[in-house]
């Protein structure tokens, strides 16, 4: 009973922050209800007992992904009132959309499930159980090999973003040290020799 | 008490939502870029309530990589994003027509 007071609480702040992401005015309100998304969807992993990914959400997604998000919408001089044009010229069709599909998708788990059972929730997990070490001890062993190619599609976008956004500007003053460290005395002091000057 | 068809039922609504974000903010890529990170949460939690409810951590690895892969996507994205308002000086999808025939 707890767990489904819980359950509808937290359900419903992250609907609310959904429809707060797509119905905002200011792109940096999005992306904060975004952020509250995140948060809430972190507690309810938690319900559902994967702790290690409720912190990796957090920790990635609100810590750097949202952060990156927020840096960028400050960043770019935008029109906001022209990109919303038509906002509410597509929105019929977009509630039409959501109301069919969402009406679909649940029609199809209350009404039609085809007989299966209705997988009722499982004991929890017994004090000192650790997720983050159940994790661990699949993802090095049965699942190395995607977690390396996961490792390789990091380092390829941080390559991609550095190559994407790295430009050379011309007319900048910048220092080359290869020419500074090549410098010899000669090339900068000249000694003169002259007669001693007297008044 | 709290089945996995809540937890479908809840994970729908959010995909659907986030479906209709990219009618709504059809021209703000920004926004676009936030509905599709919505969208990929709200898989991610069909694959979370799967692994709870038939007690097969192999869910969790999935989301894992999800989430690997959607940081790598959103690092990109903002990236050309990023070049993209430097050489243009807009965000506008519908004056990015350059490569209409």
């Amino acid at each position: 009973m707890l767990g489904l007071i819980f359950f509808s609480t937290f359900a419903f702040v992250l609907i609310a922050a959904a429809i707060g992401v797509i119905t905002s005015r200011n792109p940096v309100f999005s992306a904060l209800f975004l952020v509250l998304a995140f948060v809430t969807s972190a507690v309810l992993w938690m319900l559902l007992e994967a702790e290690f990914l409720a912190v990796v959400l957090v920790l990635v997604y609100v810590g750097a992904v949202m952060v990156l998000f927020l840096f960028v919408v400050m960043m770019l001089d935008v029109n906001v009132e022209q990109l919303r044009e038509g906002f509410t010229k597509y929105a019929p069709v977009g509630a039409l959309v959501t109301v069919l599909m969402a009406g679909e998708l649940i029609t199809v788990f209350w009404v039609q499930n085809s007989g299966l059972p209705v997988l009722a929730s499982p004991p929890p997990h017994p004090a000192g159980y650790s997720n983050t070490k159940e994790l661990g001890s699949v993802l090095y062993t049965e699942y190395v090999y995607a977690f390396e190619l996961a490792a390789f599609i990091l380092l390829l976008a941080i390559i991609a973003a550095i190559v994407l956004t790295m430009r050379r500007r011309p007319g900048l003053k910048v220092q080359n040290i290869t020419e500074q460290v090549a410098t010899r005395k000669e090339d900068r002091v000249r000694l003169v020799s002259m007669d001693p000057e007297r008044d | 008490m709290v089945t996995l068809t809540h937890y479908l039922t809840l994970s729908a609504i959010l995909f659907s939502l986030s479906v209709a974000g990219i009618f709504l903010n059809r021209k703000n890529v920004i926004l676009l870029l936030m509905c599709i990170e919505l969208m990929l949460l709200a898989v991610n939690f069909n694959f979370i309530a799967f692994s709870r409810y038939l007690g097969d951590s192999a869910g969790q690895i999935f989301v894992f990589f999800i989430l690997t892969v959607a940081a790598a996507e959103a690092a990109i994205g903002l990236a050309i994003l990023v070049v993209l308002f430097r050489s243009r000086q807009t965000i506008n999808v519908e004056d990015l027509n350059e490569m209409k025939g």
